[in-house]
């Protein structure tokens, strides 16, 4: 059998904002064509990690590696992680009054294949692609002329960031509680959007908090996060019986 | 006291300039030049401000008093061969004028409805137009307004545009005035509107950017808009890097009538626009809105005054500004609301983005209301490009550089999508492009 590639290496990874140490000591090895859910209370350090591996800057990273691909992600700009191919859809989707998305989307599009070499896509051809790809998240297309997350509701501002990932073809893809405050109908059109997406090629890391989310994508490692570590992992199995038994019993077992 | 001697010696400087300016227009009607003589004694006794004037407090004006025209006579230029062109609105009427006085070889009146009158306040008064007589000088005060004043006392030239009663002019009209560096011009507009009218008027001053010799541009516009007619007003101020730009705009309204004006600042060094609207009937509804990018050592200085002089009446008024460089900006909106203007409704809100930590701006909302019946509100927010957006954008693969002038632009379009003019919408799309892409 041929050997996975390796997209995401995360080894004793410590982080804080400010004074706090958020993040103590994190170790997760991704492969190509892999889906890995990390689970945890609030304050457990998910988003953290997540935001950390975009490049958010309130974090200091004060130990340890992120290895992207083989490459140091860590020394890379924002910018530069997702024009090699990370992608994350965050928890709270940032309202930007005045840009428009049709124009935003090109313009990250186009600074992505600028970064590859290729060349920049025309308005004609962004608009094929883009018809094309929101009916994945059963998106309308007069969000193209609205401004970014500008009034969008919870569920379309959560469809709007699986769209992007649908036109932006990341190679590992950070979802950042992309089920919180969703209802049933729009959680099944984001998971089938995840799943449509999903390749050999790329992987994706489901932060959440509930298993719910679970059961439309379905993972292949399940993580449990608490106190900046994992303290378990398994497989989409472990993610139900923390549903039923609940974060408590595991806080106490792990004391 | 350097400073008043300054200020005196170039007051003196004006006074004696107006003893030959009176000779060299012997021709003048007697009302004018008493008109000019009573508002160049008020200029005398006035004096430039220092910044010991309330209204001048973030304003030195030294370097306007400084300014001396130089000698040789001015041309065209560049600026014939490279425009109107350069400045040409699609469908719109144009006149120009160069260095304060008309040039018909580079205007264009298309067809106007009957009774319309568009042309240069020089020609209306050698026609004797009864119109200016009654009119001039009569909305903008020069009592206590030292530029006023001086305009009054040195105009030459400027627009008329007389719009009679229940007439709509469709085609925009657009005004502009080009100056050449060392120049000093007085433009003085008058904008007739009678009842049940519309126009759109666009008032432009520009100058070669690349200019590096300093002119002043001294405007005053008054503007009377007629029950139930609606006024469209653009003023820009395009004008180049080392231009001394002031204009007073003084706006009288008559009942259920609509005004707005956008004050586009992008260019001169020091700019001082004063737009000052007067509600005189009930349910008026009066816009003044503003955008100004500054750069470099820029300064500009945007002051108001909503006067809600009568019941049931809206205003509305956003500004928004960027400033680069060692740029500042001035914002002092005044709203008074008179003891009779029961049932106002006062909107204001500036915003100030600054772009460097050198770059400085003095925001001041002022509300006078003696009325007990209104609604006013005010807010203003100064601030930097937010972290949280641009980390959106970046995270999407877009570099930081583009990032920001992504939300530059995006804080100043919401002040240009109120533009209703396409065409000119269009152009100051790309005029701020430039802008930003400038002062980056």
């Amino acid at each position: 059998m041929q050997e996975k590639q390796v997209i995401l290496e995360i080894r004793d990874l410590h982080a804080r904002v400010e004074d706090k140490e958020i993040l103590r000591g994190i170790n997760l090895t991704v492969n190509a064509g892999e889906t890995h859910a990390i689970m945890g209370l609030n304050g457990s350090g998910k988003s953290t990690l997540a935001q950390v591996l975009a490049g958010r800057e309130e974090y200091e990273v004060t130990q340890g590696e992120v290895l992207y691909k083989g490459e140091n992600l860590l020394d890379m700009a924002p910018d530069e992680r997702a024009q090699k191919g990370v992608f994350l859809a965050f928890q709270y989707p940032v309202e930007i009054p005045g840009v428009n998305t049709s124009y935003f989307l090109r313009a990250a599009l186009n600074s992505i294949r600028k970064a590859h070499g290729e060349e920049e896509m025309d308005a004609t051809q962004f608009l094929k692609l883009v018809r094309q790809k929101m009916g994945i998240v059963e998106l309308d297309k007069s969000f193209l002329s609205r401004s970014i997350n500008e009034g969008f509701s919870g569920g379309e501002k959560k469809r709007f960031e699986i769209f992007q990932m649908a036109v932006l073809e990341p190679t590992l893809g950070i979802l950042d509680e992309t089920d919180s405050g969703l209802d049933i109908d729009a959680l099944r059109i984001v998971a089938n959007g995840v799943n449509t997406l999903k390749n050999e090629g790329n992987a994706f890391v489901v932060v959440t908090h509930y298993q719910r989310l679970l059961n439309y994508i379905v993972p292949d490692f399940v993580h449990i996060l608490m106190d900046g570590r994992i303290v378990q992992t398994g497989d989409k199995q472990l993610a139900i019986d923390l549903d039923t038994s609940g974060y408590k019993q595991l806080q106490e077992a792990a004391r | 006291m350097k400073t008043l001697s300054e200020l005196d010696a170039a007051q003196g400087r004006y006074v004696m300039q107006h003893a030959a300016f009176t000779i060299e227009r012997g021709h003048e009607a007697q009302w004018l030049r008493d008109l000019r003589s009573r508002a160049l004694e008020r200029f005398a006794a006035l004096g430039f401000p220092t910044t010991r004037h309330e209204e001048w407090k973030y304003t030195d004006v030294r370097p306007i008093a400084r300014f001396e025209t130089q000698n040789e006579a001015p041309s065209l230029n560049g600026l014939a061969t490279a425009g109107p062109q350069k400045w040409a609105l699609d469908g719109a009427h144009r006149l120009v004028w160069f260095n304060g006085r008309f040039a018909p070889e580079l205007s264009q009146i298309g067809a106007l409805p009957e009774g319309v009158t568009v042309c240069s306040i020089a020609e209306a008064l050698a026609n004797h137009s009864e119109i200016v007589q009654q009119n001039l000088a009569r909305f903008a005060g020069f009592e206590n307004e030292a530029f006023v004043a001086l305009n009054t006392a040195f105009f030459e030239d400027g627009a008329l545009v007389h719009v009679p009663n229940n007439v709509v002019i469709e085609a925009p009209i657009h005004l502009l005035f080009l100056s050449a560096g060392g120049t000093q011009s007085q433009p003085r507009n008058l904008f007739l509107v009678g009842d049940n009218s519309k126009v759109t008027i666009i008032e432009e001053y520009a100058g070669k950017s690349a200019s590096e010799t300093a002119y002043f541009c001294n405007a005053v516009t008054e503007v009377s808009v007629g029950k139930n007619a609606e006024v469209d007003h653009h003023k820009l101020v395009l004008e180049a890097d080392a231009a001394y730009h002031v204009a007073t705009m003084q706006v009288q309204q008559d009942r259920d009538c609509r005004f707005s004006s956008h004050a586009i600042t992008f260019g001169g060094r020091l700019v001082r626009n004063q737009g000052n609207a007067v509600m005189g009937g009930t349910n008026i509804e009066t816009t003044l809105n503003g955008l100004y990018v500054g750069g470099a050592d820029q300064v500009i200085d945007n002051h108001t005054i909503m006067d809600h002089a009568q019941p049931h009446c809206a205003s509305h008024e956003h500004y928004a500004g960027i400033l680069a460089g060692k740029s500042r900006g001035v914002f002092n909106g005044k709203i008074f609301v008179r003891l009779d203007a029961q049932k106002t409704d006062a909107k204001q809100s500036n915003r100030t983005l600054l772009l460097s930590r050198e770059a400085e701006i003095d925001a001041k909302p002022q509300l006078e209301i003696f009325a007990d019946d209104v609604k006013c509100t005010h807010g203003a927010t100064i601030g930097q490009l937010d972290d949280d957006a641009l980390f959106y954008l970046r995270a999407r693969g877009i570099n930081k550089e583009a990032a920001q002038d992504i939300l530059t632009h995006a804080f100043a379009s919401d002040i240009l999508e109120r533009i209703k003019v396409a065409p000119l919408r269009e152009r100051l799309e790309r005029e701020l492009f430039a802008k930003l892409q400038s002062v980056r």
